[in-house]
């Protein structure tokens, strides 16, 4: 088996994809373009695979859903980044879904506590498309003006559960949903409206 | 300039980078909140800016364009040296004008030019908690905060009209961001408090001694702290700029000579040479 390469330019690489979402977190719901992108094994998506690797680390257990489980993709994640695979969303620092039809309800995953709100899950949706899906806008910090949004693939009952999410502001978890090579980002801070 | 060999770019190691970006990310989520993390060791003391250094050391690429202020000034001992240290471990272009940066590290002030979209302004903070001189330990704090508990903060400025007949707090004026974390803006002087409401650009803090990072997103609600019968209200000088003439901006005070002559010239010195002209 031939493990696929990581970043190309690891330091800028890493640098780049970790402003893409910097700025994808600081406006929420606009379409931001990663720029460096590894081949990743599939079923992980390349701009999946950009954020953990620029992200996570030997510090960050890492969820995966049940079709990134694969040989392929576990051994690329155990090379490149070094971090622990966990079994329960609750104990992940970050979590990959391939799948979001299957994925566990939000508050499965952890959601910080009221003292340490920072100690919760970053998700990573991997979906189709982030146009042409039923549309909802984001309201809250980072947009002046209520931003209109459409990912499509999500899974029915979703928005409901980003709102149960928000609702529990400070707590919570941050989706970064990603598609082809680009990212949107659905912070516990955003409010979902429409 | 030449670039220092021997170091990784921007001087901190990858895998503390990834550490501190990861406090960012969940700081923008989380506005006004501060995210501990694993403050490193820096080539100069804690109390020059060595929690702003990190942040900047973690945001900062190639194609970035770094502008540094002290007090306003881009010529001051701290302003040079930290920009001398991006210059020389990350080869980045620098800059003194607001206009062209992409990141201003600053130290006490906020520009007197609005910033933009896509502009990131890391603050260097020496003490993030805004209740500490009201509660010594860290357990309360995190407490009150968790509960949003902050009568004690305005029992701290309804003491002042009492005692002073105003709020007689100058700088580092507590804000309430996003109507739920109370968040100390470092020591800008509550002049420039207005202009983090709604900015249009990424306000980043870091405290390095005190290790915890947090941040304002861009148009995120900030308010300063008031009672309907004493309103917030900013400092206000008799004076315009002895050099530019500028009377809408922040003054320093300047000693002329010893029989107490005295000129008030802008804090900004960019935006005061950008009003001269070149």
């Amino acid at each position: 088996m031939t493990l696929s390469p990581g970043f190309d330019q690891p330091v800028a690489d890493g640098q780049a994809v970790f402003r893409g979402a910097l700025d994808a977190l600081a406006r929420p719901g606009s379409v931001v373009a990663l720029t460096a992108l590894p081949p990743a094994p599939a079923p992980l998506l390349p701009a999946a695979a950009a954020l953990v690797l620029a992200l996570a680390d030997v510090d960050t257990p890492l969820w995966l859903d049940p079709i990134l489980l694969s040989e392929a993709v576990l051994g690329y994640l155990r090379f490149h980044c070094g971090c622990p695979i966990v079994a329960q969303p609750s104990q992940a620092v970050f979590a990959v879904v391939a799948e979001p039809a299957t994925m566990p309800p939000l508050h499965c995953f952890a959601l910080g506590d009221d003292e340490y709100p920072d100690r919760s899950t970053t998700l990573i949706l991997q979906l189709p498309a982030l146009e042409g899906g039923p549309e909802v806008s984001l309201a809250g910090p980072g947009n002046a003006l209520a931003r209109r949004i459409a990912p499509a693939g999500l899974p029915a009952g979703f928005w409901a559960m980003a709102r149960d999410n928000h609702a529990l502001f400070p707590r919570g978890v941050d989706l970064l949903l990603v598609a082809g090579g680009s990212l949107l980002a659905l912070p516990r801070s955003s409010r979902v409206e429409g | 300039m030449t670039t220092a060999t021997g170091y990784n770019f921007a001087y901190l190691d990858e895998q503390t980078k990834r550490m501190i970006r990861r406090a960012i990310l969940k700081a923008v989520a989380i506005p006004g909140y501060q995210v501990p993390f694993g403050s490193r060791e820096m080539p100069l003391p804690y109390g020059w800016g060595t929690g702003g250094i990190q942040v900047t050391a973690s945001v900062i690429g190639s194609a970035d364009v770094l502008k540094v202020i002290d007090q306003g000034a881009d010529d001051t001992t701290n302003a040079v040296s930290i920009r001398r240290f991006f210059a020389r471990t990350a080869g980045v272009a620098t800059t003194r004008r607001t206009t062209e940066a992409t990141i201003i590290q600053t130290r006490h002030r906020i520009p007197e030019t609005p910033l933009r979209e896509g502009q990131i302004l890391v603050y260097q903070v020496p003490i993030p908690e805004p209740l500490r001189w009201l509660e010594p330990r860290e357990s309360e704090t995190r407490k009150m905060h968790a509960l949003a508990d902050y009568g004690v903060m305005h029992v701290k400025l309804y003491e002042d009209i009492a005692r002073h007949g105003r709020i007689a707090t100058s700088y580092d004026y507590p804000v309430l961001v996003n109507d739920r974390y109370l968040m100390r803006p470092s020591p800008i002087p509550k002049f420039d408090n207005p202009k983090m409401h709604m900015n249009p650009a990424l306000q980043l803090f870091g405290a390095g001694r005190e290790k915890r990072i947090y941040a304002v997103p861009p148009y995120t609600k900030v308010v300063s702290l008031d009672f309907e019968d004493h309103p917030f209200e900013v400092q206000r000088w008799d004076d315009c700029c002895a050099l530019c003439g500028a009377a809408d901006s922040y003054l320093d005070e300047v000693i002329t000579d010893d029989r107490g002559g005295r000129i008030f010239v802008c804090s900004d010195s960019d935006y005061c040479t950008g009003r001269i002209g070149p």
